[in-house]
């Protein structure tokens, strides 16, 4: 099962580029199975065994292609979004950081209509870990298989919270970064309906970040949830009204704060770390105390 | 980026927002013939990116020219401190001198990005000439929102929805419902960020002004607005923050703190502030390289850390995905060779090629602080920067 990788994905990489073309090498090391690349107007190469093609719509008819990992520019990426939903394909996850946020509001508007699930954009992708199935670009040395989901805004925050649940000897079912832009396809709360829904995950970790009130939205589902939810917020430390790297990550207004955002969480039964190198210890503790090691 | 009130209102008003006469001044002479075109009577106000300039003495009225060129010279080459600025303030190069309005009722009007429904909301409130926030805060429902649907655009009925809630209905209905539909307009043709008129005035003679306008952009869509970016003040921002946008670095914000941080990725560069702060000590800036595609990028970043005299101690904290620590370490070593990060510098790197990076970093010779998990770079940068003191 896992969550939204798993054996039977066959990737598709949207922007064929040097980045493209390493993850894709990456992820076939690691066992998943990518079947083509997408690069407008290459149509025909063949790079690094794989083929390239002109749009995603062959990629799904040709090689049954049910997940496009994007990585095209960002000025030319919502095109790339909304090619993949308008393709049929089940699962878009968008890389590519610094798209227009006008831009995502029509993909999203398109999206709304379509099949198709969006995670990111400005992610760093969605990893099985018994399923050896990765669309991303998460580093894989530090995943070990077992049975915690990692929901994050940050790419950086899942290496080092898998990082520290790994060093801690917790294992992980997938993690999933839901982007760090303003404007996403999937939110922390529908990451956090995906894993309560997935008989692999025992338990989550959710990296939230200051600005916006998607921390407190996810907070509203905690409250019906049967797992446990252990959560950090970054950016306590933050001022408020500058852009912390994120498009997304601005305090503006009370809720934007990482303190609403804890509190919120708090009172919605979750286990709110404040320290960010505490997050494995915690999850130890959550574990043991609720006998789901 | 922010725009000036003056370059607001001159971009609503070539949507045909409209705004009070007026045009912005650089000396007092310029101010006094402004302000006597405008019949002498009229408002001087102090150009900087900032909230609060009332209370902060940037803004005065003036009866005649003689007073207006008056104000403009107590006001030009001000250090304008307001709520928003911190306690050095914000340089004046220019003011907006403005025919004095007859102000009848005043009104709150913005369009920005609603991230949960991922579309823009246009806002309305009768509390206008307020702070928004603190309404918000004490009196939500004085608040009112209409979403803009991407594929229909703002409708007519919208506005006047909110014309009603406001209590801009009779003969104020169908202008106010239009000024918005602008509003929105202008917004979206320019990948608006914030668009705010606070106040929107409605004049003793029953007609709209913007008598005050914010505007900023999505710089993320700089590349489609060659004009709009030309209007950028740099004099507006941190000079450190300039320099390093001038040297390709986007993500740099200068802090309070003396613990100079280089980290990849914006939520582990907010944790690293968060871990440095946990363990009792000061961020000096927030930093994200990103993915560091070259060493030269990594040298760039840590001569801008280098080189603030806040910084008493440097922490690296890398964990590669796209970005490789090898190329960080690499950068780490030309830096402290070249003599750009003389102060103490703990280096964490774990992630993508991490045997490789910790092998510069060894092989180097160099006396840097190694840091294993996040914990201990936290425990030891606090440590190194006390030593220093």
């Amino acid at each position: 099962m896992a969550v939204l990788m798993n054996e039977d994905s066959r990737v598709l990489i949207q922007g064929f580029g040097g980045a493209g073309q390493r993850e894709a090498a990456t992820s076939l090391a690691y066992g998943t199975t990518v079947v083509c690349g997408v690069t407008p107007g290459r149509g025909g190469q063949v790079i690094n065994d794989l083929p390239v093609l002109n749009t995603v719509r062959q990629g799904v008819e040709e090689f049954d292609a049910n997940v496009a990992l994007i990585f095209v520019p960002a000025p030319f990426a919502a095109d790339a979004i909304i090619e993949a939903a308008d393709s049929g394909i089940p699962t878009a996850i968008c890389i590519t950081e610094g798209i227009p946020t006008l831009d995502m509001v029509q993909a999203k508007a398109y999206l709304k209509q379509s099949e198709t699930r969006l995670i990111g954009p400005n992610c760093p992708g969605v990893i099985s870990v018994a399923q050896r199935s990765r669309a991303g670009i998460m580093p894989v040395d530090v995943y070990t298989p077992g049975n915690v989901g990692v929901i994050s805004r940050s790419g950086t925050l899942v290496y080092e919270t898998v990082d520290q649940l790994t060093r801690a000897g917790i294992g992980q079912s997938s993690s999933v970064g839901v982007g760090g832009d303003p404007i996403i396809g999937t939110s922390q709360r529908e990451a956090l309906q995906l894993f309560e829904a997935d008989p692999d995950t025992a338990a989550i970790v959710l990296i939230g970040e200051i600005g916006g009130t998607a921390e407190q939205e996810a907070a509203e589902y905690i409250t019906e949830m049967n797992k446990p939810v252990v959560a950090f917020i970054a950016g306590a430390t933050a001022p408020p009204g500058r852009r912390m790297g994120h498009a997304g990550a601005i305090i503006a207004g009370k809720a934007g704060t990482a303190a609403a955002k804890q509190q919120a969480l708090r009172d919605a039964g979750a286990t709110v770390v404040e320290s960010p190198s505490s997050i494995g210890g915690t999850m130890q503790q959550v574990l043991k105390d609720q006998g789901l090691t | 980026m922010k725009l000036h009130e003056y370059q607001a209102k001159e971009l609503l008003a070539d949507y045909g927002v409209p705004v009070p006469r007026g045009s912005v001044a650089r000396t007092p002479e310029e101010a006094q013939r402004v302000a006597a075109n405008l019949g002498g009577k009229v408002v001087v106000k102090a150009q900087a990116h900032t909230g609060g300039r009332g209370k902060g003495g940037g803004v005065k009225l003036a009866s005649t020219p003689e007073e207006a060129a008056e104000a403009a010279r107590e006001i030009l080459g001000m250090q304008l401190v307001t709520h928003q600025t911190g306690p050095a303030g914000l340089p004046v190069h220019s003011v907006l001198v403005e025919e004095q309005l007859d102000i009848a009722r005043e009104i709150y009007l913005s369009v920005a990005i609603d991230n949960s429904a991922g579309k823009p909301v246009v806002i309305a409130s009768a509390a206008g000439g307020m702070d928004i926030e603190a309404v918000a805060e004490e009196t939500p429902e004085a608040i009112h929102n209409q979403l803009v649907y991407p594929h229909c655009g703002f409708q007519p009925y919208q506005g006047r929805a909110l014309a009603f809630a406001t209590g801009l209905d009779g003969d104020l209905l169908r202008p106010t419902a239009d000024l918005m539909g602008k509003l929105v307009k202008a917004f979206q043709e320019n990948d608006g960020a914030i668009a705010e008129i606070n106040p929107l005035v409605v004049t003793g003679d029953g007609k709209l002004v913007a008598a005050d306008a914010k505007f900023s952009t999505d710089d993320n869509a700089d590349f489609r607005h060659a004009k709009l970016v030309k209007l950028r003040d740099t004099s507006q921002e941190e000079a450190r923050e300039v320099e390093a946008n001038e040297a390709g670095i986007e993500n740099y914000v200068k802090l309070e703190g003396n613990i100079g941080c280089l980290v990849n990725g914006a939520g582990l560069a907010m944790a690293t502030m968060d871990a440095l702060k946990f363990e009792g000590g000061e961020p000096a800036n927030f930093l994200d390289i990103g993915t560091a595609n070259s060493a030269d990028a990594v040298v760039t970043a840590l001569k801008i850390i280098g080189s603030d005299p806040d910084v008493t101690a440097v922490l690296v904290n890398i964990f590669g995905g796209l970005a490789r620590t090898d190329i960080i370490a690499d950068g780490v070593v030309i830096a402290k060779n070249e003599g750009l990060l003389p102060q103490p510098t703990v280096v964490r790197l774990a992630g993508t090629n991490v045997a490789e990076g910790l092998k510069i970093l060894d092989d180097s010779g160099l006396d840097l602080i190694r840091a294993d998990g996040f914990a201990e770079a936290a425990q030891k940068s606090v440590a190194a920067a006390a030593d220093a003191k």
